[in-house]
């Protein structure tokens, strides 16, 4: 019966919903995400937080895409070695990314877990959205 | 990466273990760093999913685990597990390579023996330095991710459509499948991708070639094999440069080396060491003489039988190809100081008015050097396909049989176990980026036949590469110069055997150079796939109806590609 009941668990579709902030392209092509809480999510996290969280982020990613004299020496010390760096080296942005996914985690642990959600590093989805997962608490019975 | 699930497996917890739960879940978080690292590991297995686990664990054990790239929809091929990606049509790569390697090949034979003997040993240096610069940087053009965007994942894109049929219902002016953004002031709509199923960031095209979304698409190139995009036009832009110095620098070497011939040899290196400037080498005259004496001593010398012919041609292919290869290299020198794309400067979208305004590119920073700059030495954007990730198992079968990503549980709580289970269906549904048609919410699915889909057979018509040979945007440059910088119209366009019908807009469609095709060396005629625009509308889907989605995506696919569903 209740390894029934467990198959029963794993074949009917969890209940999370998921939401997508989108890429702000106001400034460019430059990764930036819009930092406006969703209306959905308005009961679940405060929205001073969630704006916290996304404004770092979009930092990062500002972070990683900088146009300054690091990147130029980069891209120089790159083309002069026909870019075989590439091959052998990891870029100033691989490494930033790094430290996104390790931001998300922690945010994720500290913050969004306990209310019921899951940031998903945006690289996982080619950095096009930011997808929120939020769960249903089932025990409590509620329902979206 | 784990998911933390709440609410999950209430015949084991109450209330109260819950946080308890999650505390457990917390502990459990994979700290590793993304998006390479998916460790796959065995279930432990449970009591209440004894039979679940032990149904998939061996199957588990018999299967390896498959990466990403081996159910990628797009059109590449990969090689090396993964680590090396190319467009499943070649082109005339061959051709390009074959051209370098035997005029190059030619070089080292037969002139440098005499160069090196009358001239100085830096001339097989230099040649071989620039030898090696445009083989490596050519081979990084054609073998790298351009930039290709992966495809929405059913959640995004029920997401999206949904967005659309809201936007549509309230009466929009605007065609329900564009949006509009304002970018530093400028205007941009951005188009629906029916394949891909997203909104098409700014300055990505969807490559008909390659099946792909690529960021700032520049133009799928045959000659290299591959799109020219966000990731690879710096190599592209490298290539065709030092392409150009070693094309002229093979030049003026075989110059040299048939009117040193022509001329008798040491006597000449003598005088000319006495008075360089009394013996002129280069220049229209001498190359006439240079030939005639060439004929000439052909008759008179054996030893020379041999090497003239090899020489001249590849004086030919030089002399035909130079033009169009730095005609080439001046236009994109053009292109990345105004930072616009071949795309965007064959639509003429940048250039001009549009509806009584003066569009501006939005894209620039206005500086030429900054836009070289960012262009070619900014930092390089990571692929974003992930190719060597390891696919995810769930309850959907069709993602075939990947590792459980579940941790290796330091608890053997049953509650944890429970939670696991699920948690590894939503993980699955997280971390599956490139299955469009993965289930995400766990309900058994019928076994998708998901075999490699770079393995497909391209059923597109042969023709199509022909037509790409043929499309190029040459007709913008008949038309008025709209740039004011100076830059000598690249004569590379337009080589085309025959007027073609031009797949571009309405321009006067003779070529300006109608040199035949097969005389000619690399000149990367540079074809410009338009924009398909939004593609066929797709009926929208139900977002519920998983299933249906999955069987429309496939007969979508198919109808382009006229290849039968797999199911």
């Amino acid at each position: 019966m209740a390894e029934t009941h467990s198959l029963q668990e794993l074949q009917t579709p969890p209940a999370s919903s998921k939401i997508f902030i989108q890429r702000d392209y106001g400034s460019g092509t430059f990764c930036r995400f819009h930092t406006k809480l969703p209306s959905e999510l308005e009961s679940r996290v405060d929205k001073q937080q969630f704006e916290e969280t996304m404004q770092t982020l979009n930092n990062l990613y500002a972070e990683a895409e900088k146009l300054g004299g690091r990147s130029y020496l980069e891209g120089c010390l790159a083309c002069l070695t026909a870019y075989t760096v590439f091959l052998c080296l990891e870029t100033h942005y691989e490494k930033v990314l790094k430290k996104i996914s390790r931001y998300i985690k922690d945010q994720n642990e500290k913050i969004y877990a306990p209310r019921g959600l899951l940031l998903t590093d945006p690289i996982e989805r080619g950095l096009r959205v930011l997808e929120i997962t939020i769960f249903e608490d089932r025990s409590i019975g509620s329902s979206r | 990466m784990l998911l933390l699930l709440l609410g999950q497996s209430d015949h084991t917890t109450h209330t109260g273990e819950q946080s308890d739960m999650k505390n457990c879940n917390y502990q459990q978080i994979d700290p590793k760093a993304l998006p390479m690292a998916v460790p796959s590991q065995s279930h432990p297995p449970s009591q209440h999913e004894v039979q679940e686990k032990e149904e998939r664990q061996p199957e588990n054990e018999r299967r390896k685990p498959r990466r990403k790239w081996q159910v990628f929809p797009g059109k590449n091929r990969f090689f090396c597990d993964g680590r090396i990606i190319v467009a499943r049509k070649s082109g005339v790569l061959p051709l390009t390579l074959g051209l370098i390697l035997v005029t190059t090949g030619l070089f080292f034979v037969f002139d440098c023996p005499f160069l090196v003997q009358h001239l100085t040993v830096c001339i097989p240096v230099i040649g071989g330095v620039l030898f090696v610069f445009v083989l490596t940087t050519l081979l990084q053009t054609t073998l790298s991710d351009p930039g290709i965007l992966p495809r929405a994942t059913p959640d995004e894109a029920a997401d999206i459509e949904k967005q659309i049929d809201e936007s549509g219902s309230t009466g929009h002016q605007s065609p329900p499948r564009t949006r509009e953004v304002v970018i530093n002031g400028q205007v941009v709509k951005l188009k629906y991708c029916s394949t891909c199923k997203m909104f098409r960031p700014p300055r990505t095209t969807h490559c008909r070639v390659c099946d792909n979304c690529v960021e700032r698409f520049d133009h799928h190139c045959p000659w290299v094999g591959n799109c020219v995009g966000k990731r690879n036009y710096r190599f592209f832009y490298s290539f065709i440069v030092s392409l150009s110095f070693h094309t002229a620098f093979i030049f003026g070497c075989v110059t040299t080396h048939l009117a040193l011939r022509a001329q008798g040899g040491k006597g000449l290196v003598f005088a000319l060491q006495k008075s360089p400037g009394r013996y002129p080498l280069h220049g229209e005259s001498s190359i006439s003489f240079t030939f005639f004496n060439s004929f000439m001593s052909y008759h008179a010398d054996p030893i020379l039988s041999l090497t003239v012919p090899f020489t001249a041609v590849e004086l030919l292919i030089c002399f035909l190809s130079v033009w169009s290869i730095v005609g080439l290299s001046g236009f994109h020198t053009y292109l990345v100081a105004s930072n616009q794309t071949t795309n965007e400067d064959i639509k003429g979208s940048w250039s001009g008015k549009s509806g009584g305004e003066t569009v501006i590119n939005p894209y620039s920073h206005r500086n030429i050097c900054k836009n070289c700059c960012s262009t070619l030495c900014g930092p390089m954007p990571p692929s974003l396909i992930d190719r060597r990730g390891f696919l995810p198992e769930d309850g959907c079968v069709q993602t075939g049989a990947g590792d459980l990503e579940l941790p290796a549980l330091t608890t053997g709580n049953d509650t944890n176990v429970c939670t696991q289970g699920t948690k590894g269906l939503l993980e699955s549904a997280a971390r599956s980026p490139l299955l469009s048609s993965s289930c995400p919410q766990g309900k058994p699915q019928p076994v998708q036949a998901s075999t490699n889909n770079h393995l497909i057979v391209n059923s597109d018509p042969s023709l199509e590469l022909s037509n790409i040979c043929a499309t190029t945007h040459s007709t913008t440059h008949s038309s008025p110069p709209r740039q004011t910088q100076a830059h000598s119209p690249p004569p590379r366009r337009t080589k085309t055997h025959s007027p073609p019908p031009r797949r571009t807009k309405t321009h006067s469609p003779p070529p300006r150079r109608t040199k035949t095709h097969s005389s000619r060396k690399k000149k990367p005629s540079t074809v410009h796939i338009p924009d398909p625009g939004s593609g066929d509308p797709a009926p929208p889907t139900s977002a519920n109806a998983h299933h249906q989605h999955h069987h429309h995506h496939h007969h979508n696919r198919s109808k382009s590609r006229g290849v039968s569903p797999r199911h």
